[in-house]
């Protein structure tokens, strides 16, 4: 198997495997007082301390949730509560047009059933927001800002934002800034402290961690109301037991992720720099879509080191997934609804494409499993399978135009 | 063989996937997605695409062990489909909606689709017997005389027909849910759709209002012209219809009324007696012959003029491209946009002829 999908989910790692694996068979409540109770809660700690140093947050900024989308839905409708119950004029959400689905879909449950108003930022032609267009939409009305939330970076075409521009305009008028940071560790340079942003989200199976596991780091001074209600276990902002052998894989996972960080990410750099070129030269009318990542944001890579992101004009990606899936190759056409449709990409449409080319695209995300073979078997793939899938994308219309001949 | 097998999420389609996997075939199972706004789980199941028959042909692929796809077909059902039915209507004709799905859809769309990515065949659980007799299709109907559907394929060309499988044919309905069972298949007791996909509520006439809005027009006796009430547009009646006329003064004669003929144009529906019903000619075009062969001469023969019942012995012929068929008995409620199909009766199961759209009846 060519699995070239690491931004949907990550084979986990084997040290995390084991931590898992180990931590399953102990027992107790963190939140239990007696001895089993303590040796569980010992563990969540040191967890958590892991956590808070591989992505230079404090311990006590640490919030362990079910993963990236409860932390994207904790940081935007908690944050905006909290800040709206301390001034009702604090009505506008910021997030950018190219937000997961997480956070933007959090967002409309706002504007819908919370008397929130969502500005949607634009962004370039590469996916990217720029530090103007947010300060300008903040300036339209600096007091009635609640929150805004802005990416790391793009999980469909792996655009990296300034987030450090981002958080400073956001700061200057004291709006937190929450960032979604789930495809950034393991390949970016996270620092919480150092970026400046308030909220940052982390999730577990996209950097080699188990499933249904992952963190808000949310400021000690930044006020959140909780989304759903109990025990308060996560310093009142997050209920439920603790799931303390997801929690200590979890932070393996996330400190293997930063420690190997630099060289991962120079590692994929090189693959995907590789995938690019020979994917262009099989099929020179293909286009690479978001940033060509040859520059720099603040101080890392301009794009995802293992983010490639074309679209094959002529195409449709369902067509282009069937026939590299049969041959064993694993990529993804974009965001998907539940019933598994693929629509065309709100992201790809932010960027101003035309649908008929985003509905012609293929994600291929590269991991800590890829291999220069997976690249090869890619390559030597792409050529037949797109022009195939472009003659079947071609026979709709033909019979179309055919057939409104005949009736004439 | 590459075989593409639709599967709706049904009992059908998962035994007619199930066996084309059995008789050995290279099975890839796509479920096609038709409505812009799919069901949810919480609405339930009814009609042939919500998100919980997405599922339920999902875990049958599962079951299977075949490759799984959602495909997208909402925009081409849509423009062929749902706004040719509403359209038609508007135009005083009846639709049959499953019939264009078939010719438009999945035989076309899909089997263009299927084709151009290397299948041999598209597969569905239609109840129709296909086989090949000297290299060209033969289509006749099912061995469930219920379930019959060689109706509302007839108008598959014998090209489309022969990349087409329908693996249900020589099957009773009954033995294809015990079937089911035995396989395992979670499906196996699901009720069977009865509805217009695209109307799961079943009101007709509700739909075309939403979508026609109001077109008033009159209701006027045909044999006297008299005005004997108004209506909301002619896309609410079809021919053969007696209640819901809305008209409140019973006939002179005291027998009911039953609509005759729509007119688009002027807004009339014409309403009379049973007996004005009965059609002695139907012409047809837009001739389709699954074999490929056109009937030459006169041919005598079994016509169909709707989906279910509508059978007569007719005689059959060509007339400067256009299908003149005679009904030996008397038919009745003959509506024009419906299709005739034609029969030759055979006790292996009747073979369709060929088929038509029904223009005009005299």
């Amino acid at each position: 198997m060519t699995y070239l999908d690491h931004a949907a989910t990550t084979p986990i790692l084997p040290a995390v495997a084991e931590a898992l694996t180990g931590a399953l068979t102990t027992y107790g409540n963190a939140s239990s007082l007696h001895t089993s109770g303590r040796l569980a809660r010992r563990a969540v700690e040191e967890a958590r301390e892991t956590v808070a140093a591989a992505l230079g947050a404090r311990p006590s900024e640490v919030i362990f949730t079910s993963g990236g989308t409860e932390s994207d839905n904790l940081a935007v409708k908690g944050i905006h509560w909290a800040r709206r119950a301390k001034n009702p004029n604090r009505t506008r959400v910021l997030v950018s047009a190219v937000e997961h689905h997480a956070v933007l879909d959090a967002a409309t449950w706002l504007a819908e059933h919370s008397g929130a108003e969502v500005v949607a930022l634009e962004v370039d032609a590469f996916g990217r927001v720029h530090e103007d267009t947010l300060r300008a939409a903040i300036a339209e009305d600096p007091e009635s800002v609640s929150v805004v939330s802005v990416m790391w970076a793009n999980n469909e075409v792996g655009t990296v934002n300034p987030v450090r521009e981002l958080a400073a305009a956001c700061a200057a008028h004291g709006i937190p800034f929450h960032t979604d940071a789930v495809q950034a560790v393991g390949v970016l340079p996270v620092d919480f402290a150092g970026s400046g942003a308030n909220a940052l989200t982390v999730s577990g199976h996209k950097l080699g961690g188990p499933f249904g596991v992952g963190a808000l780091l949310l400021g000690r001074d930044v006020p959140c109301a909780p989304v759903s209600h109990g025990g308060g276990q996560e310093r009142d902002v997050r209920s439920g037991t603790l799931n303390v052998p997801a929690i200590v894989a979890f932070a393996e996972a996330v400190r293997v992720a930063a420690a190997d960080r630099a060289e991962r990410a120079d590692r994929l750099a090189v693959l995907r720099a590789d995938l690019v070129a020979r994917v262009r030269a099989a099929l020179p009318d293909a286009i690479l879509n978001g940033d060509p990542g040859e520059s720099t944001v603040d101080d890392g890579p301009s794009r995802l080191p293992g983010n490639a992101h074309f679209s094959f004009p002529g195409c449709e990606g369902d067509s282009l997934l069937m026939l590299l899936d049969a041959k064993g190759i694993e990529c993804s056409t974009g965001s998907a609804c539940t019933a598994g449709v693929a629509q065309p990409s709100h992201v790809l449409l932010a960027m101003g494409a035309e649908p008929a080319i985003a509905r012609g695209s293929l994600r291929f995300s590269l991991g800590h499993t890829s291999t220069v073979d997976d690249v090869d078997t890619l390559v030597e793939a792409i050529g037949p399978v797109v022009a195939r899938a472009r003659s079947a994308g071609l026979a709709g219309m033909r019979r179309a135009k055919s057939r409104a001949a005949a009736e004439v | 063989m590459r075989v593409l097998a639709a599967m709706s999420g049904g009992v059908d389609s998962a035994v007619a996937a199930a066996r084309a996997v059995a008789a050995g075939h290279e099975v890839v199972g796509v479920h096609l997605a038709l409505s812009a706004k799919p069901g949810t789980l919480r609405t339930g199941s009814r009609g042939c695409c919500t998100v919980e028959d997405a599922h339920d042909a999902r875990r049958v692929a599962d079951l299977l062990g075949i490759p799984f796809y959602v495909w997208d077909f909402a925009e081409r059902f849509t423009e062929d489909v749902v706004e040719d039915f509403v359209a038609e209507y508007a135009a005083g004709r009846t639709p049959n909606p499953c019939l264009k799905c078939n010719e438009r859809i999945k035989f076309e769309a899909l089997l263009d689709k299927a084709i151009a990515l290397g299948f041999d065949a598209v597969c569905t659980g239609h109840y129709a017997r296909l086989a090949q007799v000297d290299g060209r299709p033969e289509l006749r109907r099912s061995a469930d005389l219920g379930k019959d559907q060689s109706y509302v394929l007839a108008s598959l060309t014998a090209e489309q027909l022969s990349h087409a499988m329908f693996p249900l044919g020589g099957s009773l309905k009954s033995d294809v849910r015990v079937e089911a069972t035995e396989r395992g298949l979670a499906v196996a007791e699901k009720p069977d759709s009865y509805d217009i996909c695209f109307i799961p509520d079943g009101d007709t006439r509700g739909f075309l209002a939403g979508k026609l809005g109001e077109r008033p027009g009159q209701l006027v006796d045909d044999e006297t012209g008299a005005v004997l009430g108004v209506h909301a547009g002619v896309h609410g009646f079809t021919v053969g219809q007696r209640h819901g006329l809305g008209i409140d003064a019973p006939s002179a004669d005291g027998r009911p009324r039953y609509v005759l003929a729509l007119e688009p144009v002027s807004g009339n529906v014409r309403v009379g007696a049973l007996e004005k019903l009965a059609v002695r000619e139907i012409i047809a075009t837009r001739l389709i012959w699954p074999s490929g062969r056109p009937i030459e001469g006169t041919v005598e023969c079994v016509a169909q003029v709707r989906a279910h019942g509508g059978t007569s012995q007719a005689t059959a012929e060509l007339v400067d491209g256009e299908l003149l068929v005679r009904p030996g008995d008397e038919l009745r409620g003959v509506a024009p946009g419906q299709a005739v199909v034609l029969y030759r009766p055979d006790d292996a199961g009747d073979v369709v002829l060929g088929s038509g759209m029904i223009v005009a009846t005299r």
